[in-house]
């Protein structure tokens, strides 16, 4: 499936068939840290992805020190 | 995962609360929780006039967004900092937001209005971006909203935000931010009311609110605050809230309830203290405010004034506050 990540923006491509759960732990990703959007909709940790699915990983962390 | 209130398909699982929702229940849940923080803290009373301070990311939008449908009274300020593409684009998102909700945005640009922006005060400066932008912010918020007889400025810190930050203040016991760090500062000498509605909520959530109810937000990250030891807080606290969720929560209102008071005392002390800017009225400890020092360092000017900055005779100074949206 092809997976868009930002910051900087790019597409990489990631086999599916597994869970939102089991693709952030394998990308080493830490769940409070991003959320997981197909389609336009938020998808929650026990979603199962295809590999025909187009996926955002999208961080929230931001923020300046002030 | 099924939503907690209806049983119905979630999308978001919130594991400090062990509870996950579905989009109309997860906007009620943000929705109660503004609500609750507004309440608990005597934030805003029933019609008083709200300045939101609007960066065109996901915190403050969402925050302006849950505010209009609570029914308070918030208009806008956006703040142009001059950070190039970034700047140009956050600018967008939130004159977009206020068009399409018929909302009042007012705009300060720095460079326009001032003659100085973010990258050019930081290089004046020697400090990191982040302080000036944060000292720029602090008193343009207090001025607009002097200006404009706002009652109170709302921004859009998160659980996320004040817990980094409280954490990076106990690592240096910086006792005097300590004292500062509440979810309201009342008016006085001068300043507006302050307040935090979003400190129940955390990062994720804001982030989650605005995709579910359709906020087209700015999701670069800052250029400039890249690698900020800010950043640094949140990872290491991301770390520990992945494996006992709740942490940061504990962490922020246990400080709240049984510390904050202790730090309090010296601040109280330190606010009758104030005299007033020289240059532009601002409360102020000395004789002219960080910000008139952080303009003149930088080679800008004051509004009003005619100007030496780099930028004179190219921008048409305005005064704060008259340029509103739409």
């Amino acid at each position: 499936m092809n997976v868009r990540l930002r910051n900087p923006s790019r597409t990489v491509q990631v086999q599916g068939g597994r869970s939102v759960a089991k693709l952030l732990n394998e990308l080493g990703l830490n769940r409070e840290t991003v959320l997981v959007i197909r389609n336009g909709t938020l998808v929650p940790g026990d979603g199962f992805l295809e590999d025909s699915d187009e996926v955002e990983l999208r961080p929230v962390i931001s923020g300046g020190a002030a | 995962m099924k939503c907690r209130v209806c049983r119905g398909p979630a999308i978001i699982d919130v594991r400090r609360h062990n509870a996950n929702f579905c989009v109309e229940h997860f906007i009620e849940q943000c929705e109660r929780q503004v609500t609750k923080a507004i309440d608990a803290f005597s934030m805003i009373a029933p019609g008083e006039r709200v300045l939101v301070a609007v960066s065109g990311g996901k915190d403050s939008l969402a925050l302006w967004d849950l505010l209009h449908r609570l029914g308070h009274h918030a208009e806008g300020l956006y703040l142009g900092l001059g950070i190039g593409d970034y700047s140009d684009d956050s600018g967008v998102y939130a004159r977009n937001f206020a068009t399409a909700r018929g909302l009042v945005l007012h705009e300060v640009d720095l460079r326009r209005d001032y003659g100085y922006d973010v990258p050019r005060a930081a290089a004046a400066t020697r400090r990191v971006p982040c302080s000036a932008c944060g000292l720029s912010k602090r008193h343009l918020f207090d001025e607009v909203a002097r200006q404009g007889n706002f009652d109170v400025v709302a921004t859009g810190h998160n659980l996320d935000d004040e817990a980094a930050v409280l954490f990076g203040n106990v690592l240096r016991w910086q006792t005097e931010y300590l004292a500062r760090q509440m979810p309201v500062l009342p008016a006085g000498n001068g300043f507006p009311r302050k307040v935090k509605p979003l400190v129940r909520l955390s990062e994720r959530e804001m982030a989650a609110y605005c995709i579910v109810t359709g906020i087209d937000y700015q999701v670069e990250e800052c250029p400039m605050a890249a690698g900020n030891s800010h950043l640094g807080y949140k990872e290491a606290l991301n770390i520990i809230e992945d494996r006992s969720p709740g942490t940061k929560h504990d962490f922020y209102f246990g400080f709240l309830d049984r510390a904050a008071e202790a730090f309090r005392q010296g601040l109280e002390q330190d606010a009758t203290m104030l005299g007033r800017c020289r240059d532009c009225g601002a409360p102020t400890p000395s004789d002219r405010c960080a910000f008139c020092r952080l303009v003149e360092r930088a080679g800008g000017r004051l509004p009003g004034t005619d100007g030496q900055g780099p930028d004179a005779g190219t921008d048409t100074p305005v005064v704060l506050g008259r340029r509103e949206r739409p």
